[in-house]
Protein backbone atom coordinates (compact mmCIF):
# COMPACT_ATOMS: atom_id res chain seq x y z
CA UNK A 1 0.00 0.00 0.00
CA UNK A 2 1.13 3.54 -0.64
CA UNK A 3 0.39 6.94 0.86
CA UNK A 4 -1.30 9.38 -1.49
CA UNK A 5 -3.37 12.54 -1.53
CA UNK A 6 -6.70 12.83 -3.31
CA UNK A 7 -6.31 15.64 -5.86
CA UNK A 8 -9.50 15.32 -7.85
CA UNK A 9 -12.02 13.06 -9.45
CA UNK A 10 -12.85 11.70 -12.88
CA UNK A 11 -16.33 11.26 -14.32
CA UNK A 12 -17.06 8.61 -16.94
CA UNK A 13 -20.53 7.85 -18.29
CA UNK A 14 -19.37 5.03 -20.54
CA UNK A 15 -17.26 2.57 -18.59
CA UNK A 16 -16.64 -1.10 -17.88
CA UNK A 17 -19.45 -2.87 -16.00
CA UNK A 18 -17.21 -3.47 -13.00
CA UNK A 19 -16.85 0.30 -12.55
CA UNK A 20 -20.61 1.00 -12.51
CA UNK A 21 -21.58 3.00 -9.44
CA UNK A 22 -17.98 3.36 -8.30
CA UNK A 23 -16.35 6.68 -7.50
CA UNK A 24 -13.11 7.30 -9.41
CA UNK A 25 -10.58 9.56 -7.68
CA UNK A 26 -7.28 11.01 -8.86
CA UNK A 27 -4.58 10.33 -6.28
CA UNK A 28 -1.05 11.71 -6.12
CA UNK A 29 1.44 9.36 -4.42
CA UNK A 30 3.37 10.91 -1.52
CA UNK A 31 6.69 10.09 0.11
CA UNK A 32 7.09 9.60 3.87
CA UNK A 33 7.53 13.35 4.32
CA UNK A 34 4.20 14.00 2.63
CA UNK A 35 5.71 15.43 -0.56
CA UNK A 36 4.58 14.51 -4.08
CA UNK A 37 6.46 11.59 -5.59
CA UNK A 38 5.75 9.79 -8.83
CA UNK A 39 2.82 9.94 -11.22
CA UNK A 40 -0.81 10.42 -10.31
CA UNK A 41 -3.11 7.37 -10.45
CA UNK A 42 -6.81 6.74 -10.77
CA UNK A 43 -8.27 4.73 -7.90
CA UNK A 44 -11.68 3.38 -6.95
CA UNK A 45 -12.88 4.62 -3.59
CA UNK A 46 -13.85 2.04 -0.95
CA UNK A 47 -13.92 4.43 2.03
CA UNK A 48 -15.71 7.61 0.91
CA UNK A 49 -12.53 9.66 0.74
CA UNK A 50 -12.67 13.24 -0.51
CA UNK A 51 -10.44 15.77 -2.16
CA UNK A 52 -7.50 16.82 0.03
CA UNK A 53 -7.57 13.65 2.15
CA UNK A 54 -4.36 11.73 2.66
CA UNK A 55 -5.24 8.14 1.89
CA UNK A 56 -3.93 4.62 1.83
CA UNK A 57 -3.92 3.28 -1.72
CA UNK A 58 -3.78 -0.35 -2.72
CA UNK A 59 -2.19 -0.96 -6.13
CA UNK A 60 -2.60 -4.70 -6.46
CA UNK A 61 -5.32 -6.47 -8.40
CA UNK A 62 -6.10 -9.53 -6.33
CA UNK A 63 -6.57 -7.57 -3.11
CA UNK A 64 -8.76 -5.05 -4.90
CA UNK A 65 -10.95 -7.78 -6.36
CA UNK A 66 -11.30 -9.26 -2.90
CA UNK A 67 -12.60 -5.93 -1.57
CA UNK A 68 -15.03 -5.60 -4.48
CA UNK A 69 -16.15 -9.20 -4.01
CA UNK A 70 -15.82 -9.82 -7.75
CA UNK A 71 -13.08 -12.23 -8.78
CA UNK A 72 -13.25 -11.10 -12.43
CA UNK A 73 -13.29 -7.32 -11.95
CA UNK A 74 -10.59 -5.60 -14.03
CA UNK A 75 -9.64 -3.35 -11.12
CA UNK A 76 -6.22 -2.84 -9.60
CA UNK A 77 -6.05 0.45 -7.71
CA UNK A 78 -8.29 1.21 -4.72
CA UNK A 79 -8.39 3.63 -1.81
CA UNK A 80 -8.68 1.49 1.30
CA UNK A 81 -8.10 3.94 4.14
CA UNK A 82 -8.10 7.60 5.15
CA UNK A 83 -4.88 8.50 6.96
CA UNK A 84 -5.19 10.43 10.23
CA UNK A 85 -1.50 10.64 11.10
CA UNK A 86 1.89 9.35 10.01
CA UNK A 87 4.61 9.05 12.63
CA UNK A 88 8.21 8.64 11.51
CA UNK A 89 11.02 7.67 13.87
CA UNK A 90 13.23 10.75 14.35
CA UNK A 91 16.34 8.70 13.55
CA UNK A 92 14.87 7.65 10.21
CA UNK A 93 13.61 11.08 9.22
CA UNK B 1 -5.78 2.98 -13.74
CA UNK B 2 -4.44 5.95 -15.63
CA UNK B 3 -5.52 8.63 -18.06
CA UNK B 4 -4.71 8.65 -21.78
CA UNK B 5 -5.87 10.11 -25.06
CA UNK B 6 -6.73 7.91 -28.04
CA UNK B 7 -4.45 8.98 -30.89
CA UNK B 8 -5.11 6.21 -33.37
CA UNK B 9 -6.00 2.60 -33.95
CA UNK B 10 -3.97 -0.49 -34.75
CA UNK B 11 -5.10 -3.20 -37.14
CA UNK B 12 -3.61 -6.69 -36.96
CA UNK B 13 -4.76 -9.23 -39.48
CA UNK B 14 -2.96 -12.02 -37.75
CA UNK B 15 -3.12 -12.08 -33.97
CA UNK B 16 -3.69 -14.42 -31.06
CA UNK B 17 -7.08 -16.16 -31.34
CA UNK B 18 -8.25 -14.85 -27.98
CA UNK B 19 -7.96 -11.30 -29.28
CA UNK B 20 -10.16 -11.94 -32.33
CA UNK B 21 -12.73 -9.17 -32.72
CA UNK B 22 -11.03 -6.94 -30.19
CA UNK B 23 -10.37 -3.38 -31.33
CA UNK B 24 -6.84 -2.14 -30.67
CA UNK B 25 -6.22 1.53 -29.92
CA UNK B 26 -3.08 3.61 -29.80
CA UNK B 27 -3.00 5.57 -26.54
CA UNK B 28 -0.92 8.53 -25.49
CA UNK B 29 -0.67 8.46 -21.67
CA UNK B 30 -1.57 11.74 -19.95
CA UNK B 31 -0.78 13.36 -16.64
CA UNK B 32 -3.54 14.47 -14.27
CA UNK B 33 -3.27 17.88 -16.00
CA UNK B 34 -3.98 16.11 -19.33
CA UNK B 35 -0.49 16.80 -20.63
CA UNK B 36 1.29 14.11 -22.67
CA UNK B 37 3.38 11.86 -20.48
CA UNK B 38 5.57 9.07 -21.81
CA UNK B 39 5.49 6.93 -24.93
CA UNK B 40 2.32 5.80 -26.74
CA UNK B 41 1.12 2.24 -26.21
CA UNK B 42 -1.40 -0.16 -27.72
CA UNK B 43 -4.45 -1.13 -25.67
CA UNK B 44 -7.55 -3.28 -26.20
CA UNK B 45 -10.83 -1.36 -26.36
CA UNK B 46 -13.83 -2.40 -24.25
CA UNK B 47 -15.95 0.77 -24.47
CA UNK B 48 -15.99 1.72 -28.17
CA UNK B 49 -13.67 4.69 -27.67
CA UNK B 50 -12.55 6.69 -30.70
CA UNK B 51 -9.69 8.93 -31.76
CA UNK B 52 -9.56 12.10 -29.67
CA UNK B 53 -11.35 10.62 -26.65
CA UNK B 54 -9.78 10.95 -23.23
CA UNK B 55 -10.01 7.53 -21.62
CA UNK B 56 -9.10 5.58 -18.50
CA UNK B 57 -6.99 2.48 -19.02
CA UNK B 58 -5.59 -0.27 -16.89
CA UNK B 59 -2.36 -2.19 -17.40
CA UNK B 60 -1.16 -5.63 -16.35
CA UNK B 61 -3.24 -8.70 -15.49
CA UNK B 62 -6.36 -6.58 -15.00
CA UNK B 63 -6.37 -5.64 -18.68
CA UNK B 64 -7.07 -9.26 -19.61
CA UNK B 65 -10.03 -9.35 -17.20
CA UNK B 66 -11.57 -6.32 -18.90
CA UNK B 67 -12.19 -8.28 -22.10
CA UNK B 68 -15.18 -10.55 -22.55
CA UNK B 69 -13.01 -13.63 -22.85
CA UNK B 70 -10.63 -13.06 -19.93
CA UNK B 71 -8.17 -15.80 -20.88
CA UNK B 72 -6.10 -13.64 -23.22
CA UNK B 73 -2.65 -12.08 -23.43
CA UNK B 74 -3.69 -8.38 -23.22
CA UNK B 75 -1.58 -6.12 -21.02
CA UNK B 76 -3.45 -2.84 -21.47
CA UNK B 77 -7.17 -2.17 -21.85
CA UNK B 78 -9.36 0.92 -22.12
CA UNK B 79 -11.97 0.85 -19.33
CA UNK B 80 -13.95 4.04 -19.77
CA UNK B 81 -14.42 7.28 -21.67
CA UNK B 82 -13.73 10.36 -19.57
CA UNK B 83 -16.38 13.07 -19.51
CA UNK B 84 -14.69 15.32 -17.01
CA UNK B 85 -11.56 15.54 -14.87
CA UNK B 86 -12.00 17.71 -11.77
CA UNK B 87 -8.92 18.90 -9.96
CA UNK B 88 -9.17 21.24 -7.02
CA UNK B 89 -6.87 23.11 -4.73
CA UNK B 90 -5.75 20.01 -2.83
CA UNK B 91 -2.87 19.65 -5.21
Amino acid sequence: MILARVIGNVVCTIKAKALAGQKLLLVQPLNAAGKKCGKALLALDAVQAGEGDTVLVLDEGNSSRLILGDSQAPVRTMIVGIVDAVHIDAEEG
Amino acid sequence: MKLARVIGSVVCDSKDGSLAGVKLLLLQPLTEALMEDGEPLVACDTVQAGVGDTVIWVGGREAALALENWYNPADAAVMGIVDQVNRGRAE
